[in-house]
């Protein structure tokens, strides 16, 4: 708990850091010429006032004042959530290429089969009923165009009864 | 009398069978695509404007009223039964709402929010009937220095809503803050903090994106590795007493709904600030005079009321500066400008002169439309419920391939649906580190709005920064919001001698 | 959905096609597959927003195409958001993108690695003009009375605009060079806005497009002093333009659709008809007329050719506006 308070600490340091430098590239003072301040100002000193408080947390937590302890992930659980995100991350990345009605069905189909321990039917209506779903609610009634990658091509006979 | 009269015409083109149908129909498809995490109403109007072409210009605007009604209801869905806020105005209704879904009360946090928001609106439609020219001088009076205090009000009436570690709060505010600066400068039309040279950073951060990233991905991640020990939602029964119980505990809030129903109303009017502010300021501030504080932020019942009145009753009164000035409050009413440009009217002052038809028209589908989105939303309650009655893989599946559609359907970037998996999993690791979620969500939305207005009075005024305090309402504005911040911090130092440990963290 | 072209419009976009030099053998056969989507260079709400969707409504409405036009807004970066995409997009036939005056300025300012000579020009549809504004309770009558007034404010004179390097803060420089007068700058969210904070006495004057602020002008709360047209509009015959009071300051806003690099002609000369097709509508001349926006259509090589003259124009102001401040 305390190592991971820590690391989340120096992660936080290192991202202000990151954001400081961004904001650098727009003047960061006071600008008289307009008055007012600049427009890297707000981000900078914004990203600075992180750095002290999360520069506060890590020299708090060396000064031994305990505030929990037991471990910072649940060792049995660990693994689902780890599996669960990256699954999540794999099916994003299929979809430019892929298309999302293939990856969303994919995940879903892991997530309910795989990791859920559903039967057959349950998976198989859902991973059926939900690309149907998302096409007639999204595509067809709110005109929002989900990405098709690969599969582009086997839309069009749909776009065209459809529109 | 005139005034009568005006309403009543109104009132006989909106009941006719026809217009009828098409409320219905229209808050219906409304409140679905409110509840879809990432769709408001924003989408909603945008796909029916080229529609209402076809129907006559009567029925148009009655189509778009229940559109825009209907996704108002159907935003505080989600946020209740999935703990996503479906726009940034439900952001307030799920720290209560949420707690009530895990407390299996998932039906009651629904009827209360339906019958809250019933009352915001008709509230709200009232004042508008009544109090419309008048008040859009009011609106004028708005500057930027205004603005700048107002939000600053609204954000010390959440300062409460931080965790206990003042460290970690003070963090979680900046990085929002930050977050919410990237994209473009404003005032030197400078882009800014774009990260990797990534085009998708030119549009900024989007507030549904951080949302549905923590409370929706990181939500989801966090309850599947402590679901061996408690289910996330206790499943939740319906009946007809339920709702009779719900409507009879909400009838006790009159004091409640009426405030966040004015206050709504007059915050939403304001040009820049719109609903979002609204439902946050009445929030903090049922919390501020509540005799029982401790219980916000655990399923308390006023801590969804207070927002949804004020949210649906702020949405009513954004609609008074886009008709009388022309000036959208929100994205949504930025639509509807845009249709009322199209059907060949001015908005503008002499809107009420020259169309009262018009605008009597609308008014009255207001009322007509609010009815029924509550009726149809009441209606619609067990249906919501027994979709919870899920399978807990089930539900999390559907989520998360909501999430990412719904991530990706606002602006259509797979730019945005990585941002949700990155925050999603960061969101994940800080908050099991104690890192408080709300003040990073609502400085996000805040942000830009404060940055903005600030900047442009300090140039307005040549960098005189007394000037926030010189004007009369924005100095009365900065001068309430200090009551407000050093109120929670008088009672913190008269309790704390005993009860130092009452935390008061909100619902996450 | 039928979709067949008369013979004038066959005609005309077989014109505008010989102009694009690559003469397209089966042109007319080509249709949209797919939706087609209209990339908005600016948010939700704004002028050039408003615009596109009533040019996606008249479509909607007269059947000018027989796949639907889904509007897109990617306004980021002042419209970089929007041009980055467009390259991203090269050779695509089912995207075109409605641009306004920042389809040069913004890549003047900032290097963001777009050519918009690469793109393929569709049509222009419009110019939109500007008009300088003031509040109508001040005394101010004249162009004389309004430099009079900015000299005797001493820099401290509020000019309301959309943001540094937009359209209006263009003319603005343009009027502080002109007349040897200094303001101070505000910049706003929209155009809307800007008008609010005018009647709301906020700012001392603004330089709004005729749309923004014909609301308030026929409330009798803004007053115009001046238009930078070549000639007085319709809308407000008596207002004088910059031209005949003696100081030649014209400057107007572009309304014009583009599409990716690459473009198949035969997509091309169908957006173009199409767009010709909407040009003709009554919806859109009557529109034009009452929002004092001069309808001058252009397609093709002429277009082009227009996008680089302009830009090098703007070149040239973009400079002597750092130079002068």
């Amino acid at each position: 708990m305390l190592m991971a308070d820590r690391i989340i600490a120096a992660s936080i340091m290192a991202l202000s850091l990151y954001f400081m430098w961004h904001a650098t590239e727009l003047p960061i003072g006071w600008n008289g010429k307009t008055g007012g301040p600049g427009g890297g100002a707000f981000p900078f000193w914004l990203s600075a006032v992180m750095f002290c408080c999360a520069g506060g947390i890590l020299v708090r937590s060396y000064r031994g004042k305990k505030i929990q302890s037991g471990p910072f992930f649940d060792p049995e659980t660990l693994s689902w959530v780890v599996s669960v995100a990256i699954a999540l991350v794999v099916a994003i990345a299929l979809i430019p290429w892929a298309g999302a009605y293939i990856a969303l069905p994919l995940f879903l189909f892991w997530y309910l089969k795989v990791f859920g321990r559903h039967g057959w039917v349950l998976t198989g209506i859902l991973c059926i009923a939900t690309p149907v779903f998302l096409f007639f609610f999204f595509e067809v009634t709110l005109k929002i165009l989900l990405p098709k990658g690969l599969t582009e091509p086997f839309f069009l006979p749909l776009y065209a009864r459809f529109f | 009398m005139e005034l009568f009269a005006h309403l009543a015409d109104g009132f006989a083109t909106s009941l006719s069978p026809l217009n009828l149908f098409i409320v219905i129909l229209g808050v219906t498809a409304g409140l679905f695509i409110g509840a879809m995490p990432g769709l408001g109403s924003v989408n909603g109007v945008a796909i029916v404007l080229p529609m209402t072409f076809i129907v006559p210009p009567s029925s148009a605007i009655i189509l778009l009223c229940a559109i825009y009604y209907g996704a108002m209801y159907g935003g505080a869905i989600s946020s209740i039964l999935l703990g996503i806020p479906g726009a940034s105005t439900a952001v307030a209704t799920t720290f209560d709402g949420r707690p009530m879904a895990q407390q299996g009360k998932a039906g009651l946090a629904l009827i209360v929010a339906a019958t809250a928001s019933f009352v915001g609106g008709t509230i709200s439609v009232i004042l508008f009937t009544l109090f419309a020219a008048p008040l859009a001088d009011v609106a004028l009076a708005f500057g930027p220095a205004e603005e700048f205090a107002l939000v600053l009000l609204a954000f010390t009436t959440f300062v409460g809503l931080g965790g206990d570690d003042v460290l970690k709060t003070i963090i979680m505010i900046c990085l929002g803050l930050a977050l919410s600066t990237v994209g473009l400068d404003l005032i030197s039309g400078q882009p800014r903090l774009i990260f990797f040279d990534q085009p998708g950073f030119y549009s900024g951060i989007s507030f549904l994106v951080l949302a549905i990233g923590i409370y929706g991905v990181g939500e989801i991640l966090y309850t599947i590795e402590t679901s061996k020990s408690a289910p996330s939602v206790t499943p939740a029964r319906l009946t007809f007493r339920d709702l009779w119980y719900g409507i009879k505990e909400v009838n006790k809030l009159w004091r409640t709904l009426s405030f966040g129903s004015f206050l709504g109303f007059f915050v939403g009017m304001l040009p820049a600030a719109g609903a979002t502010p609204a439902a946050l300021m009445s929030y903090g501030l049922s919390k501020l005079m509540s005799k029982k504080p401790e219980t916000f932020g655990k399923g308390a019942i006023e801590g969804v009321a207070s927002p949804e009145t004020a949210n649906n009753a702020a949405s009513t009164g954004s609609l008074l500066p886009m008709l009388t000035l022309g000036i959208p409050g929100s994205p949504t009413t930025a639509l509807l400008l845009g249709g009322m440009v199209m059907w060949g009217l001015v908005p503008g002052p002499m809107l009420f002169i020259e169309q009262p038809d018009f605008v009597w028209g609308l008014i009255s589908s207001l009322y007509t439309a609010n009815l029924a989105a509550v009726l149809v939303n009441l209606a619609l309650i067990p249906l919501f419920v027994w979709a919870l009655r899920m399978p807990f893989t089930v539900l999390c599946a559907i989520v998360l391939v909501l999430c990412i559609v719904g991530g990706f359907a606002p602006s259509q970037k797979m730019h945005d649906v990585w941002l949700i998996a990155g925050f999603g999993i960061v969101g994940y690791l800080m908050r099991k580190a104690d890192y408080p979620m709300a003040p990073l969500v609502l400085a996000l939305v805040l942000g830009p709005l404060m940055e903005k207005s600030f900047r442009q009075t300090l140039i307005a005024e040549q960098g005189n920064i007394v000037a926030f305090v010189e004007r009369p309402l924005s100095g009365t504005f900065i001068a309430i919001s200090v009551v407000f911040f050093l109120l929670p911090l008088l009672k913190y130092v008269k309790r704390s001698p005993r009860a130092q440990k009452v935390p008061n963290e909100p619902a996450e | 959905m039928n979709n067949r072209f008369t013979r004038r419009i066959a005609l005309a976009f077989a014109a505008s096609a010989a102009l694009m030099t690559a003469a397209p053998a089966m042109a007319g056969d080509w249709k949209p597959q797919k939706p087609v989507e209209m990339v908005i260079m600016a948010g939700q709400g704004g002028g050039a927003d408003r615009l596109a969707r009533l040019f996606q409504s008249i479509i909607q409405k007269e059947n000018l195409a027989s796949m639907p036009i889904l509007p897109v807004n990617k306004g980021g970066g002042s419209g970089a958001e929007a041009l980055r995409y467009l390259k991203d997009k090269e050779g695509d036939n089912h995207t075109i993108m409605a641009t306004l005056n920042s389809y040069y300025t913004t890549p003047l300012r900032t290097d963001i690695g777009v050519d918009i000579e690469e793109f393929t020009p569709i049509a222009r549809m419009a110019l939109d003009t500007f008009v300088l504004w003031v509040n109508a309770d001040s005394d101010i009558q004249t162009l004389d009375d309004y430099v009079a007034a900015v000299k005797a404010a001493g820099g401290e004179w509020k000019m309301g605009g959309t943001g540094t390097g937009q359209e209006d803060s263009l003319v603005t420089a343009m009027l502080e060079k002109e007349f040897d007068i200094k303001v101070t700058y505000v910049p706003f969210k929209g155009g809307g806005d800007v008008a609010k904070n005018l009647v709301g006495g906020h700012i001392d004057s603004t330089v709004n497009n005729p749309s923004e602020q014909l609301g308030f002008y026929n409330a009798g709360k803004s007053r115009p002093i001046a238009a930078f047209t070549p000639e007085r509009l319709a809308a407000f015959p008596d207002t004088p333009t910059m031209t005949e009071l003696g100081h030649p300051l014209v400057y107007d806003m572009q309304r014009s659709f583009v599409a990716p690099k690459g473009m198949d002609p035969a997509a091309v000369a169908y957006y173009t008809a199409m767009f010709e097709k909407l040009n003709a509508s009554e919806e859109w001349q009557t529109y034009t007329a009452e929002k004092s926006l001069a309808p001058d259509f252009l397609t093709g090589e002429a277009l082009q050719a227009y996008f680089v003259e302009e830009r090098a124009k703007h070149d040239a102001l973009l400079g002597a506006m750092s130079e002068g401040s």
